[in-house]
């Protein structure tokens, strides 16, 4: 089957869905694939590289998108001014494609698909499952985004991030504040603390504020009870009117306070909320920055543009729908990697065949029309089952433990009173019974244990092996004992037996000495 | 040779045993230590022959001589890799010799004794017998697992404790017939029949405790070995002996104690054996959730970006004979300064210690090679993490996961670095049988393979 991936024609777009390292990969699974010359010049792979990779380049775009039998592409397929004619009606009919698709707001594209029965996957739509993070470009994207709207705000900054203290005066470290702390969020608040910069995050989502602190950045906690904005699939919620007031009344003592502020904050299905009013903006100090994140839902500040750098009330918004692709090569390659992916999992069968399982949950999530039927939304999925808690994990209340512990401690307690009745009753016997010689030795003995205690407990743990093969040829110094029999041995049964006992104890000393010599030996600085 | 001058012979070899053990408590004075034992040896050897003035010398020089060089010849050709098998078969010696030298005890005793005293002697000649059967038959069943040439499961038979508990009875049966009768016969049949018994105990306690429990094991026997040699000591009235045996049988007990702390588990439960033998593996792991597969160039990146790395060894490494080409990529990342440290659990391996010795055999300074609690902490700051052959001593489920079988058990943190590079052959479970949680996290990445040709590959790419 042959993949296509044509040259994106959305305005500034500078992506592109594979790069010569996917291709490689993509024709592994069994598929031939063919490029649109100058696909990848703006994410700086020429056509040259992806030929070495093996891709067949493609004469024109019409050729490119009437052979093909699946597309790869980053934008949803939009209308080719040029050609006069939309990509969806290039396309062969009953092809396959992968893209940007925004089923939510493109009820006509989806139709549009569906007359041409092309079977698309949308990226954009597929179910946050640990499984299918591989594949989750939107992630990949936000987490790009999130550090280039660092290096914008600091291109738009009048200071250093970090605070300096030089010959020529002192200079404070920028104050920044983060709002919204998902993968945008994060990797905004990791490259601005990286830069020097004092950095403050705030979610609505209580459970991110371990992520927030692992970044760097203080957590600002709202004064309100317990309210979690929390919602399914680790996005936010949208919060009670008090809880919204109480954070307004926090961002609006912030923005006084910080110099740079980064938005990232949307909510699932509704337009981005208003976080930073007009008067907010206007209590900044001037020479300050706003970026914008969530402008192309309509921003997150009132008086941001999507698309555009404004300046209001000496505040320069930045309001860019493009981040990811300003670094079209990173962007590039991470998109091109969920794509290989995607492919991956269309394809167990490695044979350049997709199969479309609706069976299986990711595929059936980013299936968003299939031949014929518009398959968006997909089935509800059932609620995940949260690892469910092992068996019998009846929680032992405090006083159960309590009395648990209190049986343990008194077992022991009898435990070495026994232990200590036996000891004092044994060594009672030996000091009441035993012969004197025997006394002699039996203190020698002793004695040697606690030696041996005090001496083997400074051993290091490295050398536990040499300790084993020397202690074991020190036992060898059991020849003594067949050294005294072999030489006093009258009887010749005796003879053979010490004889014998002679030969393997001295195996055992010098096998025991030559061997941790040789160990010993190896361990060097 | 008087016996006065014998005897400071004896305490001057008992000091330098001492000594011996003592300079292992590092490595620069080790060397010194082993050379003090050589001397402590040849030292008591001679004053033992000067003493009794040997009128068979012949036999004696020859044993020795044959003795001696086998051994040389058996260290010499040994692997490293082989070290727990040889620890194990030396033990077997200990424990022969031991049982050898109380039977000419019994029949030919060099010590008159009567009344309390022959009693005392006669426990002692028993107990001496007793405990070097089982550790020679013991040691060999271990040495045998340990070879691989018995299967290393844990076999399992019902009943088992009640076979232990019988042949323990029937020993105690035994040696008060043994201490009851006067004729000599009956006293050696007794005598044969308890270390027949013994022998079995020692092959079926061993049988029983399964391949990640070796450690324990082959530590256990050598304090039995220590105890043996110790007891003949009694027997003969030979301080030197019982000092030297109490010094080898607190030495393995110590061991055996380390070795069970860092498992969480306690002493006797590892000594009834069949541990992992429930097959309770309780799988907690989502079935919605994969491993993510990475490849060597990947590996190398990673490395290559790393300004941290850990290495977490395991027996997965020992099998593979994997550690020179660790040994090479650590060079070559220290070369060019990135910081490689080495992460040991106590247990990792089949012999106490059996990783260091592996990495040393492969020229790593040991001064990058750390214990457990040394480097635990430090896991946060790393950036890689290459877990090389290591399965349940790197299990997150030990700390996180009540419920699961090795739950307490002190593990090495690994998933706590930025990225963990798991090298493994295949997806089985470890030893216990337990789901690992690690494999699926998300900085883990694996590399199946056999880890020496991986580790071959990373090399390569890395020089590339």
């Amino acid at each position: 089957m042959k993949l296509g991936i044509p040259r994106e024609i959305f305005k500034d777009e500078r992506r592109v869905a594979a790069t010569p390292q996917s291709v490689q990969k993509l024709i592994k699974l069994g598929y031939v694939v063919m490029i649109e010359s100058g696909a990848g010049e703006a994410a700086h792979y020429d056509d040259e590289a992806y030929r070495e990779a093996g891709a067949v380049i493609a004469e024109d775009t019409k050729s490119l998108w009437g052979e093909a039998d699946f597309i790869l592409k980053v934008r949803a397929p939009m209308r080719n001014n040029r050609l006069k004619k939309h990509e969806i009606d290039l396309m062969k009919e009953g092809a396959y494609l992968a893209s940007y698709l925004w089923p939510a707001q493109s009820p006509k594209l989806l139709q549009r698909l569906a007359s041409r029965k092309v079977t698309s996957f949308a990226i954009d739509s597929l179910p946050r499952i640990s499984r299918a993070q591989k594949m989750d470009a939107l992630s990949a994207m936000a987490n790009i985004a999130g550090y280039r709207a660092v290096i914008e705000a600091a291109n738009h900054f009048g200071r250093f991030f970090t605070g300096q203290v030089t010959a020529a005066g002192k200079v404070p470290p920028a104050k920044i504040m983060v709002i919204g702390a998902g993968v945008a969020g994060l990797a905004a608040i990791g490259s601005a603390n990286s830069m020097g910069a004092v950095v403050r995050a705030f979610d609505t989502r209580l459970e991110v504020k371990e992520q927030v602190e692992s970044m760097g950045a203080d957590f600002l906690e709202l004064d309100f009870g317990s309210e979690d904005g929390s919602g399914s699939g680790g996005y936010a919620k949208q919060m009670s009117p008090e809880f919204i007031k109480a954070e307004m009344a926090l961002f609006a003592e912030q923005a006084k306070d910080v110099d740079i502020i980064i938005t990232t904050a949307l909510i699932p299905g509704k337009p981005a909320p208003k976080l930073i009013t007009k008067e907010m903006v206007e209590s900044m100090k001037p020479g300050s920055v706003i970026v914008d994140l969530a402008s192309e839902r309509g921003g997150n500040c009132e008086l941001t543009e999507p698309g555009k750098v404004v300046e209001q009330h000496g505040v320069t918004l930045i309001g860019y729908t493009d981040l990811p692709s300003r670094m079209a090569k990173v962007a590039s390659d991470l998109y091109a990697t969920n794509l290989v992916h995607l492919v991956t999992e269309l394809t167990p069968g490695k044979n350049g065949e997709p199969e479309v399982n609706m069976e299986d949950v990711v595929i059936r999530g980013l299936t968003v029309v299939q031949g014929e039927d518009i398959t968006w939304p997909p089935p509800k999925p059932e609620t995940p089952v949260k690892s469910a808690p092992p068996p019998s994990t009846e929680e032992p209340s405090p006083e159960q433990k309590q009395l648990a512990e209190d049986q343990a401690a008194a077992r022991k307690r009898i435990g070495n009173g026994i232990l200590l009745v036996l000891t004092v009753a044994a060594l009672y016997g030996i000091g009441a019974y035993a012969p004197e010689s025997f006394l002699s030795h039996f203190t020698v003995f002793v004695l040697a244990c606690f030696i041996g205690w005090q001496v083997i407990w400074n051993v290091t743990a490295s050398l536990h092996t040499p300790l084993m093969s020397v202690t074991n040829a020190i036992s060898g110094i059991i020849v003594i004992g067949a050294i005294l029999h072999l030489a006093q041995a009258d009887n010749a049964a005796v003879g053979v037996l010490s004889f014998l006992a002679v030969l393997i104890a001295t195996i055992n000393v010098a096998g025991g000495f030559r061997v941790t010599h040789r160990m010993l030996k190896m361990f060097r600085k | 040779m008087s016996l006065g001058l014998v005897s400071v012979a004896y305490v001057v070899a008992s000091v330098l045993f001492i000594l011996s053990l003592g300079g292992l408590s590092h490595q620069e004075s080790a060397r010194r230590g082993n050379w003090y034992g050589v001397a402590g040896i040849l030292i008591a050897m001679l004053a033992t022959v000067a003493g009794v003035g040997a009128d068979d010398i012949v036999s004696l020089v020859l044993a020795v001589l044959i003795g001696a060089s086998v051994g040389i010849v058996l260290a010499n050709r040994v692997e490293m890799t082989q070290m727990p098998q040889l620890v194990a078969l030396l033990h077997s010696f200990v424990g022969l010799a031991a049982v050898l030298v109380g039977f000419s005890g019994y029949i030919e005793p060099l010590v008159e004794t009567r009344g309390a005293e022959h009693t005392i002697k006669l426990v002692e000649v028993f107990l001496g017998i007793f405990i070097g059967a089982v550790t020679f038959t013991g040691s060999l069943v271990a040495c045998g697992k340990l070879d691989g040439r018995i299967a290393s499961k844990a076999l399992t038979l019902p009943g088992r404790h009640g076979m232990n508990l019988a042949a323990i009875v029937v020993s105690v049966v035994l040696g008060a017939w043994f201490l009851g009768t006067d004729s000599m016969t009956s006293g050696l049949t007794a005598l044969v029949l308890m270390t027949a018994v013994a022998c079995v105990l020692g092959i079926h306690l061993i049988m029983a405790i399964g391949g990640a429990d070796m450690p324990v094991v082959v530590s256990m026997l050598n304090s039995y070995s220590g105890w043996a040699a110790a007891a003949i000591g009694f027997m003969l009235g030979n301080d030197l002996l019982i000092v030297t045996g109490a010094l080898v049988g607190s030495s393995g007990a110590i061991l055996s104690y380390i070795m069970c702390r860092a498992m969480n588990r306690s002493f006797v439960s590892v000594i009834l054996g069949g541990f992992g033998q429930t097959s309770s593996s309780v799988s907690a792991i989502d079935s919605d959730q994969t491993v993510q597969e990475s490849t060597v160039d990947d590996v190398c990146e990673e490395l290559r970006n790393a300004e941290s790395v850990i290495i977490v060894p395991g027996y997965g490494m020992a099998v593979a004979q994997a550690q020179n080409g660790v040994s090479e990529i650590t060079k070559l990342l220290r070369e060019r300064g990135v910081k490689v440290r080495f992460g040991i659990h106590p247990v990792a391996g089949r012999l106490p210690g059996h990783m260091n010795v592996l990495l040393a055999e492969a020229h790593v300074p040991y001064d990058i090679v750390l214990e457990m609690d040394e480097i635990n902490d430090d896991f946060p700051n790393t950036d890689v993490v290459l877990v090389i052959g290591a399965n349940d001593t790197v299990n997150p489920a030990a700390a996180e996961d009540p419920g699961s079988p090795i739950a307490g058990m002190p593990v090495l943190e690994v998933w706590k670095a930025r990225q963990v590079v798991v090298f493994k052959r295949g997806m089985a479970t470890g030893y216990s049988g337990v789901e690992n949680p690690l494999f699926y996290k998300d900085n883990t990445r694996m590399l199946f393979g056999d880890a020496k040709d991986s580790m071959d590959k990373l090399l390569s790419g890395l020089r590339s």
